[in-house]
C-alpha cells in the first residue's frame, strides 16, 4: 500500500480517533500512516454491531412476548453472547439458558443477580426489566 | 498520589502487543521500532481455529496468540521481564501504585470493553488488550495505550475493572516491567533466527496454521450458501479480523514488509529489501480481499463466495512462494 492510498474519507465507529497504518512512501520506505479510516473497516464494524442490535431486539420482542427473561436481552445489549456470560460468570450454559425461563429468573436469590449485573456493569434493578 | 515518569514517552502503534513491547524496550534503551518487535518475535502468522468461537464466529488471527511478542523480546535483548497476576483485585492496584512510585513504566494486560477512552463502537468484550501505564494524577493513571494516537487518562475503578474482567484468556490483573535489559543492538543472527521461525510457522504442516490454514479457510468460505443472511456476516468477520483489530493493514502484512526493510540493513541481505515489496504486494492482495467482501456486503456486488475462496487461494499460494524465497534468502 502507498501512503496515499491509506483511507482518510473516515470511518463513524472510531469516534474521532486515527490508527496506525503502514504504508510505502515515495522513496520505497515504509513508514507510520494514522489513518482516520475508511469504508472497508467502517463497514464491517457496522455490519458486527448491526448484528448484536438485532439479536438485542429480537430478545426484547420475546421478553415482551413472555418467552424469555430480561438476563437474555441484556446479554446481548451488553455485548455478550451465551458462551462469553458463561465464561464471565462461570456459569454453566444450560444453567443460563435455564435463567432464561420468565418463571425461574423471577425466582433467582439476589446473589445469582447481582453477579450477572456486576458482570454487565449495570445494576440488579435494570437487569429485572427491559430499559 | 501523584508520579508521572517524564522521561517516558507515548508512541502510537499498529497493534498493542507490538507497540508496547517496543515502548518498553526503547524505555530501557533499546531503541526499536514497532515493526522490529514484531518480526523480531517471529509475530507473523495466519491461523484458523473453528473450534474457538469469537462472537458465533471462528477465530482468525493474522499473527501468533497473545504474549508471544513480549516473550519473543526476552532472548534478543536479554531481557528480564516479570510478569505478576493476582488473586486479589485490591492488591493488584496497591501493587501497580507502588511500582509505579518506584518509577517503574508497568505494562498491563485488560479488556477492551471496559477501557472508558475506547470510542463505544470499539467496545468489545476481548481480554488481551496491552497497555502501559506511566504514571497516576489523583485518581487517575496515565495510560500510554499505543493504538491510541495521544496518551490517555482511566479512573482507578475502571482500569481495576479492565484488569481483572473475566472470560476467555482473562488478564487476572496480570502487569509486567522489565527488571534488566542487557542489550540493546539487534544482531543479524537474532533476525535470521526469527525469519526461519516465520518461515516454519507459515509453511509448517498444522492444517489450520499458515498457508494451509488459509487454503483451509478458503474451503470453508467456498462452501457458504449466499442465501444464508449470516454468510456475509461471516464475511465481514474475516475483513474485521484483518483490517479491524489493530494490524496495520492487510491482516500486519505491511507491518512485516517493514521489518524485512530494517532486516535488510542489519543484516546487509539486500535480496529482503526486494523481498519486502513482494511482501507489500500480498499485503495489497489482502486489501482488494477486504474491498472486494465489502463490496457484497454493500449489495454492490453480487454475493459470490467462490470469488472470495479464490482469493483466499491466491494468497495462500502467492504466500507459499513467499516464504519460501524468504527462506533461500537468509540460508
Amino acid at each position: 500500500m502507498d501512503v496515499d492510498a491509506v483511507p482518510q474519507e473516515g470511518n463513524r465507529t472510531m469516534g474521532g480517533h486515527r490508527r496506525v497504518m503502514y504504508a510505502r512512501g515515495k522513496d520505497g520506505r515504509m513508514v507510520i500512516v494514522p489513518s482516520r479510516g475508511g469504508e472497508v473497516d467502517e463497514t464491517v464494524t457496522l455490519q458486527a454491531l448491526e448484528r448484536i442490535k438485532e439479536m438485542t431486539e429480537e430478545a426484547r420482542a420475546r421478553v415482551q412476548a413472555g418467552k424469555t427473561s430480561p438476563l437474555e436481552y441484556w446479554m446481548y445489549a451488553q455485548r455478550l453472547d451465551l458462551p462469553q456470560l458463561s465464561q464471565v460468570t462461570g456459569f454453566w450454559k444450560w444453567r443460563i439458558r435455564r435463567h432464561f425461563r420468565p418463571e425461574i429468573f423471577a425466582r433467582l436469590p439476589a446473589k445469582i443477580l447481582e453477579q450477572y449485573a456486576w458482570v454487565m456493569g449495570i445494576t440488579v434493578e435494570q437487569l429485572k426489566r427491559l430499559p | 498520589m501523584n508520579v508521572a515518569n517524564d522521561k517516558f514517552t507515548h508512541r502510537h502503534a499498529a497493534h498493542c502487543e507490538s507497540g508496547v513491547a517496543a515502548s518498553l524496550l526503547t524505555h530501557h534503551g533499546a531503541a526499536v521500532s514497532e515493526a522490529m518487535a514484531f518480526g523480531l518475535s517471529s509475530a507473523l502468522s495466519f491461523a484458523y481455529l473453528p473450534f474457538i468461537k469469537f462472537a458465533g464466529f471462528p477465530l482468525i488471527a493474522y499473527r501468533m496468540p497473545p504474549k508471544y511478542i513480549l516473550k519473543g523480546m526476552l532472548k534478543p535483548f536479554r531481557m528480564r521481564l516479570r510478569f505478576e497476576t493476582f488473586r486479589n483485585e485490591a492488591e493488584g492496584t496497591r501493587r501497580l501504585d507502588e511500582l509505579l512510585k518506584q518509577g517503574h513504566v508497568v505494562g498491563l494486560q485488560t479488556s477492551a470493553f471496559w477501557l472508558p477512552y475506547f470510542p463505544e463502537d470499539m467496545r468489545f468484550h476481548f481480554n488481551a488488550h496491552n497497555l502501559l501505564v506511566y504514571g497516576k494524577e489523583g485518581k487517575d493513571y496515565l495510560i500510554s495505550d499505543p493504538v491510541a494516537e495521544e496518551p490517555q487518562r482511566c479512573e482507578t475503578g475502571a482500569l481495576q475493572r479492565a484488569r481483572f474482567a473475566k472470560g476467555l484468556m482473562a488478564p487476572k490483573g496480570l502487569l509486567y516491567y522489565p527488571e534488566s535489559v542487557d542489550r540493546t543492538e539487534v544482531t543479524a543472527e537474532d533476525i535470521r533466527r526469527a525469519i526461519r521461525k516465520t518461515v516454519r510457522i507459515m509453511l509448517g504442516f498444522i492444517p489450520i496454521i499458515g498457508v494451509r490454514g488459509m487454503h483451509m479457510l478458503a474451503n470453508k468460505v467456498a462452501k457458504l450458501d449466499p442465501a444464508d443472511k449470516l454468510s456475509l456476516n461471516y464475511v465481514g468477520h474475516i475483513v474485521r479480523m484483518q483490517e479491524e483489530i489493530g494490524t496495520g493493514g492487510g491482516g500486519f502484512r505491511f507491518l512485516y514488509a517493514a521489518f524485512l526493510q530494517e532486516a535488510a540493513e542489519i543484516t546487509s541481505l539486500p535480496e529482503l529489501r526486494a523481498l519486502a515489496d513482494r511482501m507489500n504486494v500480498i499485503g495489497d492482495g489482502w486489501r482488494e480481499f477486504a474491498l472486494k467482501a465489502v463490496r457484497m456486503i454493500k449489495g454492490r456486488e453480487t454475493f459470490d463466495p467462490g470469488l472470495l475462496a479464490g482469493m483466499l487461494h491466491s494468497q495462500a499460494d502467492q504466500e507459499t512462494e513467499f516464504f519460501k524465497a524468504l527462506k533461500r534468502a537468509i540460508a
